[in-house]
């Protein structure tokens, strides 16, 4: 092998190069969910890199300026050019990867197949460890009721929804309760969310509502922007319930203080 | 102007509609809705290929649109019946009035129409002393309440029974003040007794058209009333009104449209009433009008074809987009503005009255895609709504702060290593701010978010500093 392994005690040959796209809200927010992805592709015989990034261009994107969304999709194609894969532990940001590049760069043939190379090689997390890995168990431990919200791109401009649930059903300890209104909206959407905050809230209001009608303890999602607002909500309204990044629980890190809680030794 | 927008105020609008209580009672139909939709298309083992024929037969048809519309006039003509084309509400206003009083009529009974509404008809008619009256339920209740729809398909969706009793209360006087309406078959006696009168009493019959037919010159309307055969088959002239996209070369084409309007709509399998006029009464007919007329709508449609918005010209208008919104589901129609609510309406609207007057829609979106999934004939909904955004900002009629926010923001995603040190700064600091309690009841520049919810602190150093300052791989 030409380059030097991720120094993490995981040392197996040929293993397939996967570049995690942390994604921007993961990087700053909460890199925990970071270290939970590079330990679910390590533990699936992945070499892990983290390649210079910043952030897929979505919110440029989607607020309509094409030229910054360009800008930041060219620029994230080029840094994970010699990956084999692109993972990312969020459907937004894997459905900006790979069913927004291509789109974005329609008209431009040079730049329009590159991009469609680099959306085939570009996954979302959950996915990609049942789909391509073919992992149907996880070793992690969580002693909790979860329901598991299915976020609108990862669900609709992916097709991730039995990828999350049957891995969850091999962690130990945990029993998966639907949410009736799993598929509907969280009302995160971006900058939606504080362009409309209003709106977003009555939303988000109405998810909090559902979640609390279903007897769990815990709300798990593939995407931070989601859990953030739906935890910012339940906590708002004094909901004791717990929201985690499902990467969290399937690597064994459910004991991790949940979003929005306080870390243990200051709580202690 | 047909009818005035107030698309511009979407967000006092939506704020109007998040604080009434009754209108939040109103709208918690919302589940009805999705839940028949999936049945129906779960009874149905063809539906996702009928949905895929669907689009193909519109596709097909917009693309020949011209010829189709030829041909379908040459049908009209044939049956003796009469096909006027109007560019823009103000010519369709004054094509119809002009029927009307050239039928020397007093008054017009209305079955459903949205492009009536469109071109603000009622209004340009009673201004002509022709009293028109609607006769679908839910359309005859908010011309009491002098209200426009908030559905396509359902226009009295934002009201309550007490709602409609107070209307009937109000404007049917000389019935007994003592009367019982409690009950939802009581009102509909009520208005059915109403309405009767006024069918037979009517000149012309004003419909619009679920589909026009080039193959036979037919026009199709779908109801679950039949008042709509009423108004087209009592009145002495019968008017149809519609867009121009409206058009389907067969009708084999038409009855596969059927097939997903109605399941897509209500859930139905069918509709109640599917009724297809063809010219004026014939000899051997024993009832029917014996003036035929349609009036074709462009009103900026046509310059829609051809480009990026053209998928929206296979919009059927079952509703469904709107049935499976979140943020219709929270304000209901009216907010919205104009003619079109829900997603629909969030893509059509600009394209109608224009992007600066109608731009709040396609913004008021989280683009959670629900509505291309449900869409009969899969309209890319949510890209269009990206589309308008795109040519918003292109215009710069964005609102300031989110076109400087991006600009600021772009500078440091544009500069990986200063966007590792900026955002590993701010990280932490935004940890230390949230330090004890693990989030924030208050943020800078965050008010939008933090004045409904919480927002978690950062658990510290960024992902990628922690990455690299324990020499992870980085290529």
């Amino acid at each position: 092998m030409s380059e030097t392994p991720a120094d993490d005690g995981s040392k197996k040959d040929a293993r397939r190069k996967v570049g995690l796209f942390v994604t921007c809200l993961v990087d700053i927010m909460r890199p925990t969910i970071g270290f939970a992805a590079v330990k679910l592709l390590e533990d699936a015989g992945c070499r892990v890199v983290v390649p210079s990034q910043t952030c897929c261009g979505q919110p440029a994107y989607n607020s309509g300026d094409r030229r910054t969304a360009k800008d930041l999709a060219t620029q994230a194609i080029d840094a994970f050019e010699d990956c084999d894969y692109v993972v990312a532990p969020s459907g937004s940001c894997g459905g900006m990867l790979a069913a927004h590049y291509p789109d974005l760069f329609a008209g431009e043939p040079d730049m329009a197949a590159k991009a469609e190379r680099f959306a085939e090689k570009t996954h979302e997390l959950v996915s990609f460890l049942t789909d391509v890995l073919h992992v149907d168990k996880v070793n992690a431990r969580y002693d909790g009721v979860v329901g598991y919200h299915d976020s609108c791109a990862g669900l609709r401009e992916l097709g991730v929804k039995q990828q999350p649930r049957r891995l969850l059903a091999s962690v130990e300890g945990l029993e998966l309760v639907e949410l009736p209104e799993a598929e509907t909206c969280c009302g995160f959407g971006g900058l939606f969310a504080t362009k409309y905050g209003e709106l977003s809230n009555a939303i988000v209001s109405r998810k909090a509502a559902d979640i609390g009608s279903a007897r769990v303890d815990t709300v798990l999602a593939g995407d931070l922007g989601c859990l953030l607002n739906m935890a910012g909500k339940l906590q708002r309204e004094g909901s004791p319930i717990k929201a985690r990044h499902v990467a969290e629980v399937l690597a064994g890190m459910g004991d991790l203080p949940a979003i929005g809680e306080p870390s243990k030794e200051r709580r202690a | 102007m047909s009818v005035i927008a107030t698309t511009p105020k979407f967000k006092e609008n939506a704020h109007a509609a998040l604080t009434d209580a009754r209108l939040q009672g109103a709208l918690s139909f919302s589940r009805n809705f999705t839940d028949r939709r999936a049945a129906a298309a779960d009874r149905l083992p063809e539906f996702e290929a009928l949905r895929d024929s669907a689009r193909a037969i519109k596709d097909h048809t917009l693309a020949h649109l011209d010829l189709y519309l030829a041909a379908h006039e040459e049908k009209v003509k044939e049956s003796g019946g009469f096909v006027h084309y109007a560019q823009d509400a103000d010519e369709a206003r004054r094509i119809i009035v002009n029927l009307c009083k050239s039928f020397g009529a007093k008054s017009a009974t209305k079955a459903k129409s949205m492009i009536a509404e469109e071109i603000g008809l009622n209004d340009a008619l009673e201004a002509a002393g022709i009293e028109p009256v609607e006769t679908d339920l839910g359309e005859y209740i908010i011309q009491l309440r002098h209200e426009a729809p908030s559905h396509i398909i359902a226009p009295a969706i934002h009201l309550t029974k007490k709602d409609v009793e107070e209307a009937f209360r109000k404007a049917h006087r000389g019935l007994p003040a003592n009367r019982d309406l409690s009950e939802p078959e009581a009102l509909l006696a009520e208005a059915r007794a109403i309405l009767r009168a006024k069918f037979l009493a009517a000149d012309v019959g004003i419909t619009g058209a679920n589909f026009l037919i080039a193959e036979t010159g037919a026009s199709v309307i779908v109801t679950n009333e039949g008042n709509g055969d009423l108004t087209q088959i009592l009145p002495k002239a019968h008017i149809v009104i519609a867009s121009i996209e409206k058009i389907v070369p067969t009708l084999e084409d038409a009855a596969q449209l059927l097939r997903v309007l109605a399941r897509s709509a209500t859930g139905q399998d069918a509709s109640v009433y599917t009724t297809f006029s063809t010219g004026p009464r014939r000899p051997e007919d024993p009832d029917g009008p014996s003036a035929y007329h349609v009036v074709i709508l462009d009103n900026g449609r046509s310059s829609m074809l051809g480009g990026e918005f053209e998928d929206m010209l296979r919009c059927i208008r079952c509703g469904a987009c709107m049935n499976h919104c979140p943020i219709y589901q929270a304000v209901g129609g009216h907010a919205y503005g104009w003619v079109y609510p829900g997603p629909m309406g969030a893509v059509l609207t600009p394209s109608l009255i224009g992007v600066a007057e109608g731009g709040q829609l396609p913004n008021a979106s989280t683009l959670c895609g629900r509505c291309e999934e449900v869409c009969p004939v899969r309209i890319p909904l949510p890209k269009m709504m990206r589309h308008w955004r795109e040519r918003e900002f292109e215009r710069r009629l964005s609102p300031a702060p989110l076109r400087y926010g991006l600009r600021f923001w772009a500078f440091f995603a544009r500069r990986p290593a200063l966007y590792r040190l900026a955002t590993n700064i701010a990280a932490r600091a935004l940890n230390l701010l949230g330090r004890g309690k693990g989030r924030l009841s208050w943020a800078p520049l965050a008010g939008g978010w933090t004045d409904y919810r919480d927002l978690a602190a950062p658990q510290g150093a960024t992902f990628q500093s922690q990455w690299r300052a324990k020499s992870g791989a980085t290529k």
